[in-house]
């Protein structure tokens, strides 16, 4: 078991006939990902590295029965193709795409709701099973089957943290990447009520960031509905208040969002909260009596 | 992004949303040719792009155009947070019965616009905020439907008894809702919206901020653009595919991505050091985004060590350590230099970066330590 995405996940990508969309398709072929098509409107017909490409999400849904849907499309159109997938019936979206308006993300939330769509992202690294399949730009090789899933705001950082658990040898479930914007798909709560059901994931790494208030949240929901161990770590402790640290979710407004409440929520809740990535490991293997 | 209040005057005005006139001027000079000579109630605002300078002494009164010359005099080019004023606004000034505050904002928790409003406006907002939080009435907004005039005239409602001022209000909620959309803002405040005493409702200051990543279909506003010193490096490091932003501290950072930048900048804290900055390069090994990140770090004069902090992920640390040295040689520089080099063939890489002498470690935190005591050194 995982969460989200397994073997069995057929997936397209939209813009596959773009510079990154047909790069990352390669890895992410190469990993093993199960590949049934890709999208570039008026380039239907033509294959990408043995995959058809489609005019349209709704065809290559069709054709191909694919229930996941990677994004790569410029920034200006990422809120429309989201949508596209939406409407096309896909479960998961999952959008690489960064410097998506936030405008765009708003207007794509209440037909999420409408259609019954998980989305991940956008400006997300993506989401993994290890050996399994992978979608998105995350380096596989680093990755390693095992107990623990990963949630993360970050891209490099959770590279980091995973590759310390591996060394340490604590495998993973699923990671999963949601982004660094302000709005956008599933959040923290969303996931971890998602790990808590798998029954093979027995610990939880949740890797915040300055900013928002979803690590409070999801230090609530971990006190009054979670019986798996979590352990955290939040990153931006010593940045400045009212500074946007590159991703557009760090931003500390008037008090709320700062490392320190977060901090403490977490360990109002139970859950130790890592001073530097290092501790982690060691953290989740105390909780597992490991 | 953001303006000045004076062009976030501007906007309110196009879209209709009563504001007092006034007139903005760079000099003395300009004050004593543009404002008129009928005495009257002005007020005069020093025009920077940070909270507080009312406070700062930046905003006052005069009653007659010879005191609001004066007043320009005081005011042009004084300092408030490190900011030189170097224009006013000077504009006419309300009597003032009462003071609300009304604000959109993107909130990220119910994912919409969000209409924040409350009778207890002006410069003490924030602290109604943490004190006293239902005294802040908030609606979520359907982007699908906008905000409708019923719901408009719902906070309205709560905020004032005469009906005619209840239209006025919420005739302004909705402009700004217009204004808010058409723009890609990411905050408008209009704090305070004041009611006089005869009765008229007005927008007396405004604060508008804009959306970075939807600028490129936003010609109107990114022409508004006064960028100071700091956001302007900040605007030269985005055009190069970097991420850059000033701090206070000495020790300098190169990381790839931001939530490892951010993490690098606590490690430094951590251990007792001041990071100078944070600064994002992104994921390729392109030398020449090397050689600008260090260049825009190096800009900076309290910089005395820097720590390089790099994870390979689908850029290898091979490669990205073949970048590096490639840089490191078109950079000549008597700043210390530590690299992190780690992930996918970090063995590769850090064989590569030793050829250059300086010093390599493995972990973040050795390299935070390292650069630390490189930096106290140098003191």
């Amino acid at each position: 078991m995982s969460i989200l995405i397994n073997k069995d996940t057929k997936v397209i990508v939209q813009g596959i006939t773009g510079r990154d969309g047909a790069f990352h398709t390669s890895k992410m072929k190469a990993y093993g990902t199960n590949i049934v098509g890709g999208i570039s409107p008026g380039k239907g017909g033509q294959q990408v590295d043995g995959i058809p490409v489609f005019n349209t999400v709704a065809e290559a849904v069709k054709a191909t029965g694919a229930n996941a849907s990677v994004i790569f499309v410029p920034a200006p159109f990422a809120g429309d193709a989201i949508m596209e997938a939406s409407y096309a019936g896909v479960d998961l979206v999952i959008c690489i795409t960064e410097h998506v308006p936030v405008q765009d993300m708003i207007k794509v939330t209440p037909v999420l709701k409408k259609n019954g769509t998980k989305l991940v992202g956008a400006n997300c690294p993506g989401l993994i099973t290890p050996d399994e399949c992978l979608i998105g730009i995350l380096p596989g090789m680093i990755f390693k089957k095992g107990n623990v899933g990963l949630i993360s705001r970050s891209g490099t950082l959770t590279y980091e943290v995973v590759n310390m658990l591996t060394e340490n040898n604590l495998g993973q479930t699923t990671c999963v990447g949601i982004g660094g914007d302000s709005v956008s798909g599933l959040y923290f709560i969303d996931l971890l009520e998602m790990y808590e059901n798998d029954p093979e994931t027995e610990a939880v790494v949740v890797i915040g960031e300055i900013g928002g208030d979803a690590e409070e949240q999801a230090a609530r929901f971990i006190k009054d509905k979670m019986t798996k161990p979590v352990v955290a770590f939040i990153a931006g402790q010593s940045a400045p208040p009212g500074k946007r640290m590159g991703h557009a979710g760090a931003i500390i407004s008037s008090g709320a969002g700062t490392a320190e409440e977060k901090i403490k929520a977490f360990k109002a809740a139970g859950v130790p909260v890592a001073k530097e990535p290092r501790e982690i490991p060691g953290l989740v293997k105390e909780k597992l009596g490991l | 992004m953001k303006i000045h209040e004076y062009q976030a005057r501007n906007l309110f005005r196009k879209y209709g949303i009563p504001v007092p006139e006034g007139v903005v001027c760079h000099s003395v000079d300009e004050v004593k040719q543009k404002v008129s000579d009928e005495d009257k109630l002005r007020v005069v605002k020093a025009q920077v792009q940070v909270g507080g300078r009312g406070k700062a002494g930046g905003v006052k009164l005069a009653t007659t155009k010879a005191e609001a010359v004066e007043k320009a005099k005081q005011i042009l080019g004084m300092e408030i947070k490190g900011i030189t004023v170097e224009k006013i606004l000077v504009a006419d000034a309300v009597d003032i019965e009462k003071e609300f505050y009304v604000g959109l904002i993107n909130d990220r928790n119910t994912k919409s616009v969000t209409l924040m409003a409350s009778a207890e406006g002006g410069v003490e907002i924030e602290e109604v905020a943490k004190v006293s939080p239902e005294k802040i009435i908030k609606m979520a907004i359907d982007p699908a439907m906008g905000l409708m005039a019923w719901q408009a005239r719902k906070i309205a409602l709560q905020l004032f008894n005469d009906p005619k001022q209840i239209r006025q209000a919420a005739d302004i909620f909705v402009k700004l809702y217009a204004l808010y959309i058409d723009t890609d803002s990411s905050l408008a405040e209009i704090n305070p919206l004041v009611l006089t005493p005869d009765k008229q409702v007005l927008a007396i200051d405004g604060k508008m901020n804009f959306d970075d990543n939807a600028l490129f279909r936003q010609k109107e506003i990114i022409a508004m653009r006064e960028a100071d010193e700091n956001e302007q490096k900040e605007i030269e490091a985005n055009a190069k595919g970097l991420s850059y932003i000033k701090l206070d501290g000495n020790i300098g950072c190169m990381v790839n991505g931001a939530g490892l930048a951010m993490a690098t900048m606590d490690m430094i804290k951590l251990y007792g050091g001041d990071p100078a900055n944070f600064l994002d390069i992104g994921g390729s090994s392109n030398p020449q985004k090397v050689v600008d990140a260090m260049n825009i770090l190096l800009s900076d004069k309290n910089v005395n060590s820097v720590m390089i902090n790099i994870f390979g992920g689908i850029t290898r640390c091979d490669d990205v350590a073949r970048g590096l040295v490639a840089a490191l040689d078109i950079i000549k520089t008597e700043v210390p230099i530590v690299i992190r080099l780690s992930g996918t063939n970090a063995k590769e890489g850090l064989e590569i970066i030793k050829t250059t002498g300086l010093p390599v470690v493995e972990t973040m935190s050795e390299a935070a330590k390292t650069a630390i005591e490189l930096s106290i050194s140098r003191k």
